[in-house]
Parts: C-alpha cells; sequence; structure tokens
C-alpha cells in the first residue's frame, strides 16, 4: 500500500507525515475530535534496505520524540526488504546501528510511551527484528508479506528440497511468509483488516508493555513449546506443551 | 590456560564460572528438544544448542548461557530462545548480580524461520528487561562461528561485549551479502577481509566491543568479572547514554562512511601502520589502540 493512502487512513484527521530518502517522519491526529490525541510516526517506505543510515535517522526521532513530547505515543510504519546487504555496513557495524535503534524504542516504553508497530506492506528479518518486532505490540494489514527469506533460499541454506518446504508450509506457519502466519505465532497482535483509524485508536487503548508473544503463540496454536519452556526454566518445574 | 574458541560450550562454562557452582535449568536430561527438525529430517540436540542456568562468578550470583557453535552454528530455535528468555527472566525475579552470555550464533535458525526470528526479538527484549531492573548483562564472544544476524544485534543491546580477535561479530555473514551483491561486494574467501571487517580488532578500534583479550578462558573470566564491577550501578538505558551513542555513531558515519576497507578506518584512526595489525598480539594492540581507539569505555556510549 501506498504510503500517503495509509497515512490518510490511519489520520482522517490530518497528519505532517514527509518522506525522505524511503524514511518516513511526522505525526498525527488519532482518534475523534474530543479525547484525540497526537502519534508520533516513523517508519520506511518503497521495501527500503535498512542501512545504517535510516536506522540512525529512526533512532533519532525516537530519541527527539522522547526529549520534546512526553508520554506521546509512538508508531512504527514497516515497509522493508529488510538489513542492507553491503560491506560498507558491515564494516561500520550495522548490528550497532540496528540494536541502537532497538534500544532507543525499548527507552522510549519504558518512559512510558506506548509503542506500535504496523507493517502496512513488507518485512523482512533484519529490518523487522528492531522495529516492528520491539514494539510493545505488532500489527499488520492482511495483505502484508512477512518473512525470515523466500523458500528457495531456505532450501539451499537448509538443504531441504524446496517442494519439501512448500508442502510443510501449507500448514505450518512456522515456514509460509505471511501475516496470518505472524499472527498465529504471535508474532502480530492481530491483523487491521478495515478501519485503520479505530483499529489505531483501539490499539493505544489497549497495549502494554508486556510481551505475550509467547503465550499468544500458545493460545493461537502456532508456537506449541515456547511458553512452556520459557516458564519451566524461569519457575523451575517441567515442560508441559499445549 | 586454555583456547576459548576451541572448547564447547558446556566445556567453557566451568572455565569461566567459578569451578563446580553452574546449575543447569531444564539441562539434557530433560530431553526438551525442537519440534520442528525431525520434519525436516535434521538431528535434534538434547539442550537445542543452548546451555542456561546460575552460578557464580567471584563468588558473586550470575545467571548465565553458552551457545553451542557445533549444533546448527548456534543459531535460534523456538526452544533455544525460549530458555534464554526463561533464564533472563529468572536472573530477574531472583535479583541476580549480573548476567553473562556466552554467544555463538549464525542468528535466526533458518529450519524454524518464523519461530526463530520472533524469539530473538524476544531475546532482545528480555535482555533489555534485566538492565532496566538493574542487572548489568555482559557479552562474551570468541568461538569459531562468530555472532552473527539477530543475536549481533543481540550482543550490542548488552551493557558491555568482551571479544577476542580471533572472535567475529556482525550482522549479515560475508556469503549472505557475497550471494545478494556479488564477490566485488564482499569477497567470503577473502579470509583476510572477513577478519578485518568483522574480527574483535576492527570491533575493538570502533567501539562495537569494550574489551579485548587474547583467546584464553582465563582471560575471559577475569575481563568478565571486571565488566560486571564495571557495569553495575549504570546497568539501565539512560536518555544521556543513548545521547552519546547516537552522537558516536553518527561521528562513525561522518568520519569513515566513505572508507572502502577497515584498513582505511585504522589509517584515519591515527594506527601507525594499519597493515600490522592483524599481526600484533593482544598486548602490544591493546597497547597501540589506547591511543587510537574510537570508541569509549561502556556498551551504550
Amino acid at each position: 500500500m501506498d504510503w500517503h493512502t495509509l497515512a490518510n487512513s490511519l489520520f482522517p484527521d490530518g497528519h505532517d507525515i514527509v518522506e525522505r530518502d524511503n524514511f518516513l517522519s511526522g505525526t498525527g491526529r488519532a482518534g475523534a475530535a474530543e479525547g484525540s490525541q497526537t502519534v508520533a510516526v516513523i517508519g520506511t517506505t518503497e521495501h527500503a534496505p535498512i542501512g545504517i543510515e535510516i536506522a540512525l535517522a529512526q533512532a533519532q526521532a525516537v530519541l527527539r520524540t522522547v526529549k520534546e513530547h512526553p508520554g506521546r505515543p509512538i508508531l512504527i510504519l514497516v515497509d522493508t526488504q529488510g538489513q542492507r546487504l553491503r560491506h560498507r555496513d558491515e564494516m561500520l557495524g550495522i548490528n550497532s546501528y540496528m540494536a541502537h535503534l532497538g534500544k532507543c524504542i525499548d527507552f522510549a516504553r519504558r518512559q512510558e510511551h506506548k509503542v506500535l508497530g504496523l507493517v502496512y506492506d513488507q518485512a523482512l528479518s533484519g529490518g523487522f527484528i528492531t522495529s516492528g518486532l520491539i514494539a510493545d505490540a505488532c500489527f499488520a494489514l492482511p495483505q502484508a508479506t512477512i518473512r525470515v527469506m523466500g523458500l528457495p533460499a531456505m532450501a539451499r541454506i537448509t538443504k531441504v528440497p524446496e517442494e519439501r518446504l512448500t508442502e510443510l508450509a501449507k500448514d505450518n506457519p512456522v515456514f509460509a511468509p505471511g501475516a496470518t502466519n505472524y499472527l498465529r505465532m504471535g508474532g502480530l497482535q492481530a491483523l487491521w483488516e478495515h478501519g485503520l483509524a479505530a483499529a489505531l485508536v483501539e490499539a493505544l487503548a489497549n497495549v502494554d508493555a508486556v510481551d505475550r508473544r509467547m503465550l499468544l503463540g500458545q493460545e493461537r496454536g502456532g508456537r506449541h513449546m515456547a511458553q512452556a519452556v520459557a516458564q519451566a526454566v524461569r519457575t523451575g518445574g517441567d515442560v508441559r506443551p499445549a | 590456560m586454555s583456547s576459548y574458541l576451541e572448547l564447547s560450550a558446556r566445556q567453557r562454562i566451568p572455565h569461566i564460572f567459578d569451578a563446580g557452582s553452574f546449575v543447569e535449568f531444564l539441562p539434557p536430561g530433560a530431553r526438551v528438544v525442537s519440534p520442528h527438525l525431525a520434519q525436516l529430517d535434521a538431528p535434534v540436540s538434547f539442550d537445542d544448542g543452548v546451555v542456561v542456568g546460575r552460578g557464580l562468578l567471584d563468588g558473586q550470583v550470575v545467571f548465565g548461557a553458552a551457545q553451542e557453535g557445533g549444533f546448527m552454528g548456534g543459531a535460534v530455535g523456538e526452544v533455544h530462545g525460549a530458555k534464554l528468555v526463561g533464564m533472563l527472566g529468572r536472573a530477574v525475579d531472583e535479583g541476580a548480580h549480573a548476567v553473562l552470555l556466552l554467544l555463538e550464533s549464525g542468528g535466526v535458525r533458518l529450519h524454524e524461520a518464523n519461530a526463530g526470528l520472533i524469539a530473538v526479538s524476544e531475546v532482545m527484549r528480555a535482555i533489555l528487561d534485566v538492565r532496566a531492573a538493574g542487572i548489568p548483562v555482559i557479552v562474551a564472544v570468541g568461538g569459531a562461528n562468530g555472532c552473527f544476524g539477530g543475536m549481533g544485534i543481540a550482543a550490542r543491546c548488552a551493557n558491555m561485549v568482551i571479544m577476542s580477535e580471533e572472535g567475529r561479530l556482525a550482522m549479515s555473514g560475508p556469503e549472505v551479502i557475497e550471494t545478494a551483491n556479488g564477490v566485488e561486494e564482499f569477497d567470503s574467501k577473502d579470509r583476510a577481509l572477513v577478519w578485518r571487517t568483522t574480527g574483535g580488532k576492527h570491533r575493538y578500534l570502533l567501539g562495537d566491543c569494550q574489551v579485548l583479550v587474547a583467546d584464553d578462558t582465563d582471560a575471559f573470566r577475569a575481563a568478565a568479572i571486571a565488566a560486571v564491577a564495571d557495569a553495575r550501578g549504570s546497568a539501565a538505558l539512560t536518555l544521556e547514554a543513548l545521547e552519546a551513542e547516537q552522537e558516536m555513531l553518527e561521528r562513525r558515519i561522518r568520519g569513515f562512511g566513505d572508507a572502502a576497507d577497515p584498513l582505511e578506518v585504522w589509517r584515519r584512526l591515527g594506527v601507525p601502520e594499519p597493515a600490522a595489525v592483524p599481526m600484533l598480539e593482544a598486548d602490544a594492540f591493546l597497547a597501540m589502540a589506547a591511543q587510537h581507539c574510537a570508541g569509549p569505555g561502556t556498551g551504550d556510549r
């Protein structure tokens, strides 16, 4: 989805989001006139590869929000093909830039900013892990593509035939790309199918800072082990898979 | 003295923690294995490639983990990630003195793709929960598989990173970059280039790792004890530290953004003989680096 269309649907009362080198930033007004609130928006568009500059620009915007607008909710709009695959980014320590962005978002959360992620087009591995996946809760449009990598590349690396992976992907959310699978595994809180403005208002009212993704994955049948294992380790008990 | 690099995850623990003090949570005897590998005809491991537990470090209660590079490159699957998250949560519950992570991982386990990706992000949040509780998190990187992908990011969420020069810390592996953008972008067979780009010395000079040690378990242990003492009292993220890190990372792009090779980065840092850096022993390197290092002492700065 075009980001302008998205922004207009999310913020019918107006926004001042601008795009520069595939980096989105600005604010929008969420909710009806009385009780409406300003939301800080950061994100990317055009399936941007996340390199060190764009990671740092997003971190800067988060820090500025924390400093200048205490408590203002932050919405991260995700559309990325993943981390930029260049020697220069690795040489300059792209993992540190990604970690810095993740830490800034985490810090904002602990300063009582609500942080929401929304995958509106495409999300891939390294570009997703320090954006939508580190928010309080992440949402997606139903047509969004989310994956670690395509099945052909996965087949090459795992040495499992692509036909076998394709077969398994039919009913196993672990392998197949797609928003529905991430929903089943708890990686997404919910899909926003229609009424984006209302969905945003509802999410702002309901999310909190507790990471419940393992529990959701267990309840929805997409990740059977994670919650039980983490709980067993934490409490010294046995694993009882769901 | 023994080589950290050559030991398995299980062998490293008694060398780093006080001997005999480590108690493992959900040990191999519990037989909790990955639910996803069997259908791919891939072997499972009774610890899913990670040891988690609680021990003593110089007499203090320190929670820890060690990833096993020999099992699927230390990659994070559903169970592996959940063990880390459970241990990190328990460190908070029990008021640990610190957490020490011996990381060796290629990142997300592709056999469990989507579950692995979510798991790594859960580990990152759990590490930051520990720090927010005022408990320092220290990372050691010195295994043959390095620390890559999402775990390369997770490592930099810790208070401090300790590396040996043989350790490697980055995000995308050289093979991945070569496959995506060609051999002229990154020649994964050029071992010297790979080491210059991802190895401990470059990371230390840039400020991505705060302590560089020789490939020796005693050196890692001593560095871990010192790092815990250093980071106690300043474990949690602060606005000041994050602003300083923002400035450091901006400065790095301004200073080295147009450099084509780490040798050029080192030259600009004032290193007298960049080409000789890979050959320097740890002590000689540290003496030289003391005058030419870009990054100051702690993880976020």
